[in-house]
């Protein structure tokens, strides 16, 4: 479904992504492990496109999308939960969540309704302003935005920075729930071992800008061959 | 008596022309982070055009107003796509040279200023060129109202409902349309709302348009009680520049803030002391605001309701 070739990116001369190679079958939840400053968000803003690589070639669903703008992969059917959350502070939390429609044509309130379903609280505090939510609040909120445009590839940036543990492992779960319900394939960055171990059926290692590793679901099991890629 | 309502006339008509020379500056400024310098001569464009429409075509004047907005806001969806977002010139550079030779100018504070500076230049000078130091003017329409032994130009209360009815509109349009949301979501956050599908350089673009069009509406309703010269912008800009900094960040609500603010001290000073001392008063008045609310006014409540919700 997404496939990288090669990809690297830089910030104006910084190269931060040095030919990366990664591919995200359909209906799969793969993350992206890496301690902090090894390329992780610039990757997933490479994959939506905001940020256009220096050189090799992203494809998505066959078609090859390196030049595309974000608005237009938006419209392909690739949601971005940004790290941090971003939602519009200043927009009440359902005005953020209309946000997300902006690329459809119609109003869908059957995934109003299964929003409203994972995330009560988004429902109860639909009036208020985003900017005035619980950083778990917020989390949920930029999930819900993200998936009221009915994505096929959600990209998901370290769904756990800012967040208390307890509901981290509920955002872990509702995302499992979500590529089951919804058959949303998932890409994640992270860094927290247990949102990984719970989350990903595969997951890449990056170190220093690229791909050094993939694991898969056995080596994800064994909790000191993930450490050794996060260890400070 | 008679003075209370002088004071309130002036006050009405001072708050209708800050208002009204300010909002367009201000939204282009608020959410493109772009300084329109050339924001004079665009009041110029929509003033000339309305007033040549009236004396060369013989147009009613009710309808050479509008003509004066749209033409404005179409010269300002050119600017944006020749000098602001380099999309024309790109267009043109990437099939000879293959590549971009401009960069956009959104949120470069110093480089919009420089380059508008420029166009103002332009602007005004191409309209001296083509039209001479000045052009037959229109007279005021509607004749006076008289109280007393005063009497007060109808038009200018008329000038007053309509910048009022104009800031209504925006406040609707950005804060109640779709169109609105999208525009604030730009603001807020640009490269969110860009991975959510809004396609920020026509929202940009039509921003632009609007801003425009907002400036050459001030113009063409103007047009009847100012003097027709290829500088009357000028008169404009102090107390539009003035009104966008004290406003702050938030758009509609700052410009109807600080209008009425500014106004009222326009108003008092200039019926106390005339029209000179009104200015300097208003320009004191901005000094003092910017030393103790450095963010202006909606920048002040914003900070007020933060430090309210932190205390409970």
């Amino acid at each position: 479904m997404l496939e990288l070739d090669d990809v690297s990116a830089a910030y104006d001369t910084t190269p931060i992504l040095r030919d990366v190679d990664l591919s995200v079958e359909e209906g799969e939840i793969v993350g992206v492990m890496g301690k902090n400053g090894v390329g992780k968000t610039t990757l997933l803003k490479t994959v939506m496109g905001l940020l256009e690589p220096s050189e090799g070639t992203i494809s998505y669903d066959g078609t090859d999308v390196t030049t595309t703008s974000a608005d237009e992969r938006a419209r392909a059917g690739i949601g971005y939960i940004p790290q941090g959350r971003d939602v519009f502070p200043k927009l009440t939390v359902e005005q953020n969540i209309k946000m997300g429609e902006t690329i459809r044509s119609d109003s869908d309130e059957t995934l109003y309704d299964q929003i409203y379903d994972y995330f009560p609280v988004l429902e109860e505090r639909a009036s208020q302003e985003a900017g005035t939510l619980s950083g778990g609040q917020q989390q949920m909120l930029a999930i819900g935005r993200a998936l009221v445009s009915n994505p096929d590839l959600l990209l998901l940036d370290e769904p756990s920075e800012g967040v208390q543990p307890s509901i981290v492992d509920q955002i872990s779960q509702d995302m499992q729930t979500i590529n089951e319900d919804l058959g949303t394939t998932i890409l994640f960055v992270e860094q927290n071992l247990g949102v990984i171990r719970e989350m990903a059926d595969r997951c890449y290692a990056m170190e220093r800008g690229t791909v050094v590793d993939e694991l898969g679901p056995s080596t994800i099991a064994d909790e000191d061959a993930i450490a050794e890629y996060l260890a400070v | 008596m008679v003075n209370g309502i002088n004071l309130a006339l002036q006050f009405l008509d001072s708050f209708a022309f800050i208002v009204l020379a300010a909002a367009g500056l201000a939204i282009i400024f608020g959410i493109m982070g772009v300084i329109n310098l050339a924001h004079g001569e665009f009041i110029l464009i929509g003033a000339y055009t309305s007033t040549l429409s009236v004396t060369h075509l013989g147009i009613p004047l009710a309808v050479a107003i509008p003509i004066g907005g749209v033409v404005t806001a179409l010269f300002g969806i050119l600017t944006e796509r020749v000098i602001i977002s380099g999309a024309v010139p790109n267009y043109v550079s990437q099939r000879t040279l293959d590549r971009d030779i401009i960069e956009p100018l959104y949120d470069r504070l110093a480089d919009s200023m420089v380059a508008t500076f420029g166009l103002s230049l332009i602007l005004t000078q191409g309209t001296r060129i083509a039209f001479g130091n000045s052009i037959d003017g229109l007279s005021t329409p509607f004749g006076p109202i008289e109280y007393g032994a005063f009497s007060y130009s109808t038009y200018r209360i008329v000038l007053a409902a309509v910048s009022i009815g104009l800031l209504v509109a925006t406040y609707y349009l950005f804060t109640r349309t779709e169109f609105g949301m999208r525009a604030r979501a730009t603001i807020q956050d640009k490269e969110t709302a860009r991975a959510m599908g809004v396609d920020t350089e026509r929202m940009y673009m039509l921003t632009f348009g609007i801003g425009s069009g907002l400036a050459g509406l001030t113009g063409a309703l103007f047009a009847p009680v100012i003097t027709m010269r290829p500088t009357l912008g000028d008169q404009f800009l102090v107390e539009s520049f003035v009104a966008v900094v004290v406003g702050g960040p938030s758009v509609v609500l700052g410009t109807a803030l600080s209008g009425g603010v500014l106004g009222a001290i326009l108003a008092v000073f200039s019926n106390l002391y005339g029209t000179f001392i009104g200015r300097i008063a208003l320009l004191v008045a901005a000094l003092i605001a910017l030393r103790f609310l450095p963010d202006g006014i909606t920048g002040f409540i914003e900070q007020l309701r933060k430090r309210r919700q932190e205390s409970e």
